[in-house]
């Protein structure tokens, strides 16, 4: 049976099982639930799928619903941690919530789970404010929407910081067969509230997971939201991440993605500045090999003047790797004064890895400055022997060039630790024993 | 005097006309409309075709026939009813005119900004044209030239018919029937076009087309144009024309081929300057052309066009880079006013190892119009140090207009270096100042500021051309970009 068909008829035994009391949220699945069987998967055929074929990853014959709960050890997954800090953490395994590894709050801030703001009234308001609003109503994000139940839930209230950085990790054992994960988020910040979020997937064994996820964040007046993502998972594991941000007046949202494995990786990153004077900032560093596959496709949508986004995407591809860029920026009218700026610089280190890069600008008003640069080559000959000639064997050599050439997105990372661990992942993934640290 | 401020050009822009106009249809030799298999007969038959050559277009009619008309392109607009078209209309002998003072006056003041000669002007004007014109002896002078250096320059029509073995053996091979929708209609009812054959080592002495501009007329809205550099030798080719065309066709469905054999050169230039519509966005020519060169080893070819006609623009000169160090280039201003739409660009596609291309496009945008520039660069895995710039910039003029950019970048080798940038920006306050200040008005100012934003593909064009698309520039500036 074809994964749609399964979705499509398992939804009722879903909604009877996991009917909430908030009839908004009952209604809402309903109907996305219709959208996604109009609209199903989609197909290359689509323009913003030309270069990525879902068809491998839902070939799978996917458990929606694991039945046995597994539990995993904290001393078995921490290395998955950023653990030098103190962070706040909600942790799910194949879609649970898993208690004893995590630590939420409600002081002054909400720090809890999506099935408890589904359910409780006190959360109604908030839901009926944001949940679903900027999520599309087609394709995944309807199928996310259909089958919502878990995932993070972070409201950080009017002029409160959230001191401590919050961790979210989703662990999917899939140890039956492969296993069909749809979590959903919600993240808002009010009105001149901070916050620092770390998102990580991460399955535990080799076999298929695909991890279908939808994320909304609403970043009011003067709000600051630091949002890093480390996808760095096993080689079965396929992720479609759906984030969806609503910015008004004078907020400024920063999101850097740090792709270094999965079998499949889809980052659909929109940002849509809805207030003035605000800010924007897409960073991306994706360093694959093997068959891996990557894909960046963003928008940001500037609807109102005196805005500014920036978006600077590295890549490096090695082996029968494919990387793929898709970014667009549409000014419309109203948003005169824009300033935007696109870069993407990719290097191939192998004649079998494939870049396809499409980036777009499509602009209404007149009185902007929007540029955009791409660029495809190699790693500079002289630079390469100026370090041999230093000592410095080929391999490190190469891994320093390639460290420097994404540095420009690493050194923006506000968390040190954060930076300490991407840096350690990237020597792995380049092969060599250097700390980047310096 | 009041100042001349940029909303009064714009202003100006909304309501100034294509004063042109069209001509009414003058009795020509017409097929009913429709099309079918008969109709594409009857066209192979009034041209005196081979059999091959209608066994060709029934080909490519049944091929069109299972496609569908393609709506990816950044542009809107009302289908074409393809039945509703007459595809065939020969242009009967008969003047349109006895002489030039019929002519309306405000036509010719345009030629004379062009400068372009009387002869060429009583032709592009339909006035019956005297036994001595100077351009007509000045073609036929060339011809000769043309003819000893075993150079063969005619209509597409006559080369079917004396060089068959060429025209079988090359056309299709670059832009194939199964192309796309609209070059399959274009190989199944093509009204004529020109066929150019640069034998080996030759070195084609002059720009062609330029004189023959006025012995090419009339070759009907499916044009076909067949361009053949055989090894080392070099030619320049110009299409179209600065002077307003009065088309009455709807559509316009071009294919145009080039074939740069071993150490060739092709250079490719297009002026087009067809009917945009009125300021309301109705009528206007819809122009839908498939251009393509394919380069062997060492060739190069290299396209420049300056795109300010037509209501709808679906155009994407492109080239093979097949054979090893082989060049590709694409230089390309587009302007777009009132509700004019253009989608336009190139595709390189780097197959032969050392390829290099070279892309530069401007696109204009003022009024309500959309621009935008379609872009493909593929480097394959076989490509070796292939090299690619890209620059994409865009003026804006306005808040009604938009100028987009869709750039697709592929690439399968390690050795590929691919730059593509783009910037998107409006004409400057303070440049306008500088200018006002040293006492050039504001129109001459913009003028001015769009020519040196225009002048990296300016410089592009053949010298004949140059001087008449600058001048077209400006014409357009008149009020028509501000």
């Amino acid at each position: 049976m074809e994964l749609k068909e399964k979705l499509l008829s398992s939804y009722i035994a879903f909604e009877n099982q996991n009917s909430v009391v908030n009839s908004f949220v009952n209604e809402l699945r309903g109907e996305a639930i219709k959208n996604f069987e109009a609209t199903g998967f989609p197909s290359k055929k689509n323009e913003n799928w030309k270069y990525t074929s879902l068809k491998k990853v839902l070939n799978e014959d996917f458990s929606l619903f694991p039945e046995s709960e597994h539990t995993i050890e904290y001393r078995d997954v921490q290395p998955y941690f950023i653990h030098d800090i103190d962070t706040y953490k909600i942790v799910f395994i194949d879609g649970k919530y898993a208690s004893h590894l995590s630590q939420t709050t409600h002081e002054g801030i909400d720090v809890c789970l999506m099935s408890s703001a589904l359910t409780q009234t006190k959360y109604r308001a908030v839901i009926e404010n944001y949940f679903s609003k900027i999520a599309p109503k087609d394709n995944l994000a309807a199928l996310n929407t259909a089958f919502c139940n878990e995932g993070a839930y972070i409201h950080i209230k009017k002029n409160k910081v959230s001191k401590r950085p919050i961790q979210i990790i989703h662990f999917s054992t899939a140890k039956e067969s492969a296993l069909l994960l749809q979590p959903r988020n919600l993240i808002v910040v009010d009105e001149n509230a901070h916050v620092q979020v770390i998102e990580r997937h991460q399955s535990l064994t080799e076999n298929p997971t695909l991890t279908n996820s939808v994320t909304e964040i609403f970043a009011n007046k003067r709000a600051n939201i630091d949002y890093y993502k480390i996808q760095n998972d096993k080689s079965g594991a396929s992720l479609i991440d759906n984030t969806f941000i609503d910015q008004q007046q004078e907020s400024n949202v920063a999101v850097h993605t740090f792709s270094f494995g999965g079998k499949l990786t889809r980052n659909n990153l929109n940002f849509h500045q809805n207030g003035e004077r605000v800010e924007s900032i897409l960073k991306g560093v994706s360093i694959i090999g093997q068959k891996q596959h990557i894909d960046h496709n963003t928008l940001v949508h500037h609807i109102a003047p005196n805005c500014e986004s920036h978006q600077d995407y590295k890549g490096i591809f090695s082996d029968s790797a494919v990387g793929v860029f898709n970014g667009k920026v549409v000014v419309e009218k109203e948003a005169q004064k824009t300033n935007a700026f696109q870069a993407n610089n990719n290097l191939l280190v192998n004649d079998k890895a494939t870049i396809n890069t499409k980036p777009q600008l499509e602009i209404f008003a007149d009185d902007v400055k929007c540029s955009h640069g791409c660029t495809i080559g190699q790693l500079d000959e002289n630079a390469m022997f100026y370090l041999q000639t230093r000592g410095i064997p080929q391999k490190e050599a190469k891994a320093l060039l390639m460290y420097a050439f994404a540095n420009n997105v690493l050194e923006s990372v506000k968390i040190p630790q954060l930076k300490k661990r991407i840096n350690k992942i990237i020597a792995e993934k380049l092969g060599v024993n250097i700390g980047f640290d310096l | 005097m009041s100042k001349y401020t940029e909303d009064d050009l714009r202003e100006e822009l909304k309501t100034k006309e294509y004063e042109y106009g069209f001509y009414t249809d003058i009795d020509s030799d017409t097929f009913p409309v429709g099309l079918d298999e008969s109709i594409v007969r009857a066209i192979s038959k009034k041209k005196n075709e081979p059999e091959w050559m209608t066994e060709w277009r029934l080909d490519a009619y049944r091929i069109w026939q299972k496609m569908e008309e393609p709506d990816w392109a950044n542009v809107n607009y009302e289908k074409p009813d393809f039945q509703a078209i007459s595809y065939y209309s020969a242009p009967s002998g008969k003047p349109k005119y006895d002489s030039l003072d019929e002519v309306d006056p405000e036509l010719l003041a345009t030629f004379k900004k062009l400068g372009i000669s009387i002869g060429e002007q009583k032709k592009l004007s339909g006035v019956a044209m005297d036994v001595v014109v100077d351009s007509v002896s000045v073609a036929t002078t060339f011809k000769k030239t043309l003819s000893e250096k075993g150079i063969i320059f005619m209509s597409i029509s006559e080369a079917i018919k004396t060089h068959p073995e060429l025209v079988k053996k090359y056309m299709g091979t670059v832009v194939p029937k199964t192309d796309n929708y609209y070059a399959a209609l274009n190989s199944a009812v093509f009204s004529d076009g020109s066929f150019c054959y640069i034998p080996k080592g030759v070195h084609c002495p002059m720009e062609l087309s330029t004189y023959f501009r006025i012995n090419q007329a009339g070759t009907g809205q499916f044009e076909r144009t067949l361009v053949i550099a055989e090894a080392g030798s070099y030619v320049s080719y110009l299409e179209g024309c600065t002077a307003p065309s009065r088309d009455e066709n709807q559509l316009h469905a071009a294919v145009v081929e080039l074939i740069a054999m071993d150490d060739s050169e092709i250079k490719y230039s297009t002026v087009q300057n067809w009917y945009p519509g009125n300021s309301e966005g109705k009528g206007g020519v819809y122009n839908f052309v498939t251009k393509r060169g394919l380069c062997e080893k060492n060739a190069k070819i290299s396209w420049t066009q300056v795109e300010t006609g037509s209501a709808v623009t679906w155009k994407y000169p492109s080239c093979i880079l097949k054979g090893d160090n082989s060049v590709g280039e694409f230089y390309s201003i587009a302007v777009t006013n009132n509700y004019q739409q253009a989608d336009t660009g190139t595709k390189m596609i780097h197959l032969g190892k050392n390829t290099r291309s070279t892309i530069i496009s401007k696109g204009i945008s003022a009024g309500k119009s959309q621009n935008s520039y379609r872009g493909l660069v593929q480097v394959s895995s076989r490509a070796d140090n292939a090299r690619n710039f890209s620059q994409c910039d865009s003026l804006l003029m306005g808040n009604k207009c938009g100028a987009h950019t869709f750039p697709y970048i592929e690439v399968k080798n390690k050795t590929a270096q691919i730059e593509h940038e783009a910037t998107t920006s409006k004409i400057g306050e303070d440049q306008i100042f500088y200018c006002n200040q040293r006492g050039i008005d504001t129109e001459k100012a913009i003028a001015l500021i769009v020519n040196g934003f225009s002048k990296d593909v300016l410089n592009k064009l053949p010298m004949e051309f140059a001087v008449e698309a600058q001048k077209l520039l400006e014409i357009s500036l008149e009020g028509s970009v501000g």
